[in-house]
């Protein structure tokens, strides 16, 4: 069995989640090799080479693939596809957009957010916003699948000794072109790697009441999240949700502030370790998961919580 | 142009569902079932093109059992202009609704066809990217906002950084993202005028297409179970219970 995993980067940095899908790989077997594809990318591929598990890293750089389009990619890949029985990529928004394309193109199903591996064929993921899990398992020839970060401990981003082999397939995207992006800048970890979320809700009531949190995530190094209704309401821009439709997280401490815990909202934290839940609603669902409850004002809570740590 | 809009029929959003004692699937007898969120918003940004004067005609299709009948006038309350059912027993897998899109798409020549990024019961997130790959369209997926001039679609996307622009070729696929709009009520005088609109119904043998799926599920099971924790009656407490209790923060 041979394994490709589409790397998930930003043509500077490997991103963490693709340690986790080498996780994954590594739990189904056979040879792994990473395909870092991107403009300008020459560094990821060197984090890729030391990456714990990677036989080969496929470095396909060029102007062309800068900002991952599916459209191209996802026929680079099938260029390369015949070698492999697994095709795989970290359940992330370019992940989401690029592999069902790839699966289609190849004429096989795809497996999408899997947190488990059963076998090489046989897999585990949740559905209905993770409130049931189903097994699942599949005959087709290439097994295409994006993988949930948060199912798998990532594996070392050093130690690895992999080939690094260049190829020279330019396929240019004739119909889909970048015009812009608007990306967020955050000097705290990333939301999906941190060990600690502090996450806001409807309750906040405000953007500029965000800021509140900002203190208590400064002195746990903490990650700050955001519910839908948080990103509905104009608080917070959408790149912090964590649920359904957001992001899937697990960190160790999460802390859940004027959040009242909507099915949709839980489905993307439940898997954290030490779940807190602080709102002035006692009846809210989300004091069902947390392990620690403080019914109170956030407005007070929090800064007295920032003067405690 | 023309626009045609998947819609799925799902368990509503607001069910707490369970899972059926044989663990084979998820219990769907006797539970609320509703026009899938996103699909909603796909529907309610086909009405919006129309209302501009971009759209001509929005044809929605469904893949599914009789009841999808039901979503689609639902999509016809919203003001779509005719729908195809293509009658399925349930649980098609995206490849293959995928293919019967591309077929409906194959005769209907649409210039735009809008889906949702994912449906909230198989919560798969693939099928508008397989039927661009299908038609060798370009896409766009987790769509807020789209705009459509001289034969392409600018659409910003929503991506894990932030937000991403691309311009698309026309014809193309959009995947809508939740706050791609927000869908309209249906009033009663337009669920009275969808009876009345044209719904024909076909299969995957007329379509020519085949149905299997190569993936089979082995079992369904609740996820493990959360115990409610403590309530702390200060911060003091919380603070000292998560460093010498939970000793999650030093």
């Amino acid at each position: 069995m041979s394994i490709l995993i589409i790397a998930e980067h930003d043509n500077a940095n490997l991103k963490p989640a693709t340690l986790n899908t080498l996780a994954a790989a590594t739990q189904i077997g056979g040879d792994v090799d990473v395909l870092v594809v991107g403009s300008d990318c020459q560094a990821v591929a060197k984090q890729a080479v030391q990456a714990q598990g990677v036989t080969r890293v496929l470095l396909a750089d060029n102007a062309v693939y800068e900002y991952q389009l599916a459209e191209n990619i996802s026929k680079l890949v099938i260029e390369l596809s015949s070698a492999y029985s697994h095709i795989l990529a970290p359940a992330t928004t370019t992940g989401k957009n690029m592999l069902p394309r790839v699966a289609a193109l190849l004429d096989v199903a795809q497996l999408s957010d899997v947190i488990k591996v059963e076998s090489a064929d046989t897999f585990v993921r949740p559905i209905y916003a993770g409130n049931a899990i189903a097994t699942v398992q599949t005959s087709d020839t290439v097994k295409v699948i994006t993988i949930r970060s948060t199912g798998f401990d990532p594996v070392s981003a050093e130690g690895g000794n992999a080939e690094l082999v260049t190829l020279s397939q330019v396929i240019e995207s004739q119909k889909s072109r970048f015009v812009g992006e608007e990306l967020a800048v955050s000097d705290r970890p990333e939301l999906t790697a941190a060990n600690i979320i502090v996450s806001g809700g409807r309750g906040m009531g405000s953007g500029d009441n965000f800021k509140i949190l900002d203190g208590v995530a400064d002195k746990l190094g903490a990650a700050v999240g955001a519910s839908r209704a948080a990103v509905d309401a104009g608080f917070v821009p959408n790149d912090l949700q964590v649920g359904q439709t957001g992001k899937t997280v697990a960190p160790d401490l999460y802390v859940a502030v004027g959040i009242s815990g909507a099915i949709q909202h839980l489905a993307g934290m439940k898997d954290s370790k030490v779940i807190v839940a602080i709102n002035k609603d006692e009846e809210a669902p989300i004091f069902q998961v947390a392990d620690y409850g403080l019914v109170a004002d956030l407005f007070e809570a929090v800064p007295e919580l920032e003067n405690a740590l | 142009m023309k626009i045609l809009v998947a819609v799925k029929r799902v368990v509503d959003y607001n069910v707490k569902v369970r899972v059926q004692a044989d663990h084979k699937a998820v219990e769907l007898a006797n539970v609320k079932m509703s026009i899938n969120p996103f699909c909603e918003i796909a529907v309610e940004e086909a009405v919006r093109l129309k209302e501009k004067g971009v759209a001509s005609e929005i044809v929605v299709v469904s893949i599914g059992p009789k009841g999808c009948q039901e979503t689609l006038r639902t999509a016809l309350g919203l003001g779509a202009d005719r729908a195809v059912q293509i009658e399925t027993e349930e649980g098609v897998d995206s490849l293959a609704v995928a293919k019967l899109i591309a077929e409906v798409a194959k005769t209907e020549l649409p210039d735009l066809i809008i889906m949702g990024k994912q449906a909230i019961d198989s919560d798969n997130n693939q099928t508008g990217q397989m039927v661009a790959a299908l038609l060798d369209m370009p896409q766009a997926t987790f769509a807020s906002e789209v705009v459509v001039e001289n034969g392409e679609a600018q659409v910003t996307r929503e991506i894990d950084g932030g937000l991403q622009t691309l311009a698309i070729t026309l014809p193309a696929v959009v995947t809508t993202d939740l706050r791609l709009n927000e869908p309209r009520f249906i009033k009663l005088p337009n669920i009275m005028k969808a009876k009345k609109k044209p719904l024909v119904v076909k299969t995957p043998e007329e379509l020519g297409i085949s149905i299997s799926s190569n993936v089979s599920v082995l079992s369904v099971v609740p996820p493990a179970e959360r115990q409610g924790g403590i309530k702390v009656g200060s911060v003091a407490e919380l603070v000292e219970k998560l460093k010498n209790e939970a000793k999650v923060i030093a």
